[in-house]
């Protein structure tokens, strides 16, 4: 291939390169996750000094320079929006995804290189969009990230907003995971029969078939709701509904459990969208820093697809309370139960890959390993949520968000970060600093569990969640002091996500330069390309020899699938 | 700088199928995701109230059966559109490209008049839930129809430039344009009966 000089909006800003759409992913995922957490801080304050003037930006928010219940409830579900919509599928999907699965597999570039470009730019309107729900008379929706009816099909025009911009990024999605699975399957290099995918790429396909599967019925919800504010329909509007002590006046007659219904139906799955490339991306590192074949390569793959299969038949474990019947809430917490045995399988096979392992401790391998124990916290913690005696108690509380935050931030965001650390050398060829990467784990790690721990004491004394001020129930005051400890350490993992920040933007031109294309020493197709890869990755077709993760039985020496003879 | 990507327009030797024909059949199923949805949401509510009305009763059964005969007849047409160009016959192609695309236009032209019929009567999605699910699932089949009209017509205008370039992945195209057409078709066959005859 020719290689002219192309202008630099055609190269970075407008480019079809699945490695500069995969960082631009990256980038804006990032902006979004530390803008979610920002938000975050600002209700955690209120959380902890409830009705203090917030220091600094307090007076340029609100009158009094506390939060307003309103404005708090806006925060919490833009807060909810922005972290997993905006933020952490992005960075899983959309840049994990997109720079990683066509290197692995060895093909030159996504299969639908223009279609890919375009998922990226929809992606970006809806998040626009999203930001400009803040500009809205009346402040930010402010009905959850599972947006209830009647809630809000009531509340002000900011949820149209979210309507809008929830459309947008679930086309964004589907146009994004045809073309995954189409690269994966199509594009395969020489060799590579698919029980030699890495497990990043089998994580990888079975998350883009639960979005493309379970997405569109929330689009259908979303045009079900978008009909309910903009043209009058009451698909969730029960009939006689009073609202501030009028009979409101619309037709009637629909059902807001249907949107219920809807609306799990996609997010049950999308929470396995979450934590899929996150294990994938686990099972690289972890792989390639124990120096010895992964435990149960099938095991594993099967495992992933069945989890990807039964996440669509446990959506209705968030409903337990609707008065849904015996029948149906037995059926879902016998699916809820039987769906924790391959997460167990998963973290098992990657304990034994551990066992009498010469492990490195490097960066990476320090988010890989805390990503254990702290997803193994977050999926116990969710079986007593699944049986449905136990979550009368637990639903709607505290409990539930410390559950879901231990699976996805010190679990999921965790691993991602350790995927940066990972593959930044293939992104730049050059190494980030080792010393910050300390720092930023070690802060990190302990800070974050300051936050979430609590959460499941404040949770079981009855404390619900989306509250404005616990102190107002005698039940709530008497864990307030916990609220001080976790917002201080939420404050803290803010602090210490600056190294990190900091490390990502010096190491690109100072960072300590890659010795070789390998630098890991691993076995995955990507390290066959030069780090950073060249415009169509490969120079040459590369051809697969082998199994991922293999090591040489005589002499223990790493056997990359790229190289042809064994020594 | 145009990439050089396998298979876009021979099959793959493995999996038999072009990334394109994958594709799109992937983009259909979670079409079939999203039209499920929605027919399940038409049950959910129908099964809720006790005054769901019948379709025959209210709807205007014989537009939509025309508009029924003419879609299956664009179906047949897209297919020979695409056999024409198997038989590199780009004259043929264009005759039967055209074709549906007129009966695409015939049937959102009826489509229009059932819809002014409704509106001048002072009926909306507000009016009850039996409407709102009418004007939401057939107005989406619209739009689907709408933009099979926008790919189809650029496929034989400006689109079709590619015959002399590369015919084989030209004649592919036409291929995966005519599984939609016929995954639209699809969607009117089931909502038919269900909303008109029911
Ligand atoms: C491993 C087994 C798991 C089980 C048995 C489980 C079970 C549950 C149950 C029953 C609930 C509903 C609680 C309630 O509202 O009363 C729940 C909530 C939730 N779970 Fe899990 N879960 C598991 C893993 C995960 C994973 C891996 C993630 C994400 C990466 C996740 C994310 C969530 C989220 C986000 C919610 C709360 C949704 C909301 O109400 O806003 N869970 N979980
Ligand atoms: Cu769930």
């Amino acid at each position: 291939m020719s290689h002219h000089e192309m202008p630099f909006w055609k190269k970075y800003i407008f480019s079809t390169d699945h490695k500069v759409i995969g960082l631009q992913y990256g980038i804006t995922a990032t902006f979004f996750l530390l803008f979610g957490f920002f938000l975050m801080i600002l209700m955690r304050w209120q959380l902890a000094y409830p009705g203090v003037e917030i220091p600094l930006i307090g007076k340029a928010l609100t009158e009094t320079g506390a939060l307003t219940p309103e404005l708090y409830n806006a925060l919490g579900a833009m807060h909810g929006t922005i972290m997993i919509f905006l933020g952490v599928v992005p960075m899983g999907v959309g840049a994990f995804g997109n720079y990683l699965v066509p290197l692995q597999v060895g093909a030159c570039d996504m299969a639908f290189p223009k279609l890919n470009m375009m998922s990226y730019w929809v992606y970006f309107v809806g998040g626009v969009i999203m930001m400009m729900s803040f500009l809205m008379p009346g402040g930010a929706a402010a009905s959850g990230w599972t947006s209830y009816p009647p809630l809000s099909v009531i509340s002000n025009n900011a949820q149209t907003v979210w309507l809008l911009s929830m459309v947008f990024l679930i086309t964004s999605s589907l146009l994004g995971s045809v073309n995954t699975i189409v690269t994966a399957i199509q594009l395969r290099a020489k060799g590579l029969n698919f029980m030699r995918w890495p497990i990043h790429v089998w994580a990888q396909v079975t998350t883009a078939f639960l979005l493309l599967l379970a997405f569109p019925p929330l689009e259908g919800a979303a045009i079900l709701q978008l009909a309910d504010r903009v043209f009058g329909s009451s698909f969730f509007l029960p009939s006689g509904l009073v609202v501030s002590g009028e009979k409101l006046g619309v037709a009637g007659g629909g059902n807001p459990l249907l949107w219920q219904h809807l609306f799990w139906f996609l997010a049950h799955p999308e929470v396995y969208v979450l934590i899929l490339p996150a294990v994938g991306v686990v099972c690289e590192i972890v792989t390639t820093n124990c120096r010895k074949p992964f435990y149960g390569y099938k095991t594993m793959v099967y495992s992933i697809l069945f989890l990807g299969f039964m996440s669509f038949v446990v959506w209705a474990h968030h409903m337990f309370m609707t008065g849904m019947g015996v029948t149906l809430s037995s059926f879902f917490q016998a699916t809820t139960m039987i769906i924790s045995i391959p997460s167990v399988i998963i973290l098992t096979t990657i304990l034994l890959t551990l066992w009498g392992a010469s492990i490195r401790f490097t960066v990476p391998m320090l988010f890989a390993m805390a990503f254990l124990p702290m997803f193994a916290i977050g999926g116990l913690t969710g079986l007593p949520l699944g049986l449905t005696a136990s979550d009368i108690h637990l639903h709607d509380t505290y409990y539930v968000i410390g559950h879901f935050h231990y699976v996805v931030a010190p679990g999921t965001l965790f691993a991602l970060m350790g995927g940066v650390y990972y593959w930044y050398p293939k992104f730049s060829g050059r190494h980030m600093n080792e010393f910050l990467g300390k720092l930023h784990f070690w802060v990190s790690f302990v800070a974050i569990n300051f936050v979430f721990m609590p959460m499941f004491l404040m949770g079981s004394k009855g404390v619900s969640r989306r509250m404005y001020d616990q102190t107002q129930y005698s039940y709530g005051a008497s864990t307030q002091s916990w609220n001080v400890v976790m917002s201080t350490a939420a404050f803290v993992l803010l602090l210490a996500q600056i190294p990190f920040i900091w490390n990502m933007f010096t190491a690109w031109k100072t960072g300590k330069k890659v010795q070789n294309d390998n630098p890991w020493e691993a076995t995955t197709l990507e390290w066959a390309a030069s780090s950073p890869p060249p415009h169509e990755n490969f120079p040459t077709p590369v051809e697969v020899y082998r199994n991922p993760y293999s090591y040489s039985a005589t002499t223990r020496k790493v056997l990359p699938q790229f190289i042809p003879q064994e020594g | 700088m145009a990439v050089h990507i396998p298979y876009i327009d021979k099959p793959n030797p493995v999996t038999g199928v072009t990334n394109a024909k994958l594709g799109i059949w992937l983009f259909l199923a979670s079409e079939v995701m999203l039209f499920g949805a929605l027919f399940s949401a038409l049950i959910t509510l129908r099964l809720g109230v006790s005054d769901w009305p019948h379709g025959y009763d209210v709807l205007n059964v014989p537009l939509a059966t025309v508009n029924t005969v003419v879609l299956i007849f664009s179906s047949v047409t897209v297919v020979m559109a695409w056999a024409a160009l198997k038989m590199h016959n780009l004259k043929q192609f264009k005759t039967y490209m055209s074709l549906t695309l007129l009966m695409s236009f015939i049937f959102l032209g009826i489509k229009a008049v059932e819809y002014g019929k409704k509106f001048s009567h002072g009926i909306s999605p507000a009016t009850s839930n039996f409407y709102a699910i009418y004007f939401v699932i057939t107005g989406l089949h619209g739009l689907h129809i709408l933009g099979g009209i926008i790919v189809n017509a650029y496929l034989l205008g400006p689109g079709s430039h590619m015959w002399k370039s590369e015919p084989e992945r030209f004649t592919g195209r036409i291929e995966c344009a005519g599984l939609y057409w016929h995954f639209v078709d699809l969607v009117w066959i089931f909502l038919f009966p269900i909303l008109y005859l029911l």
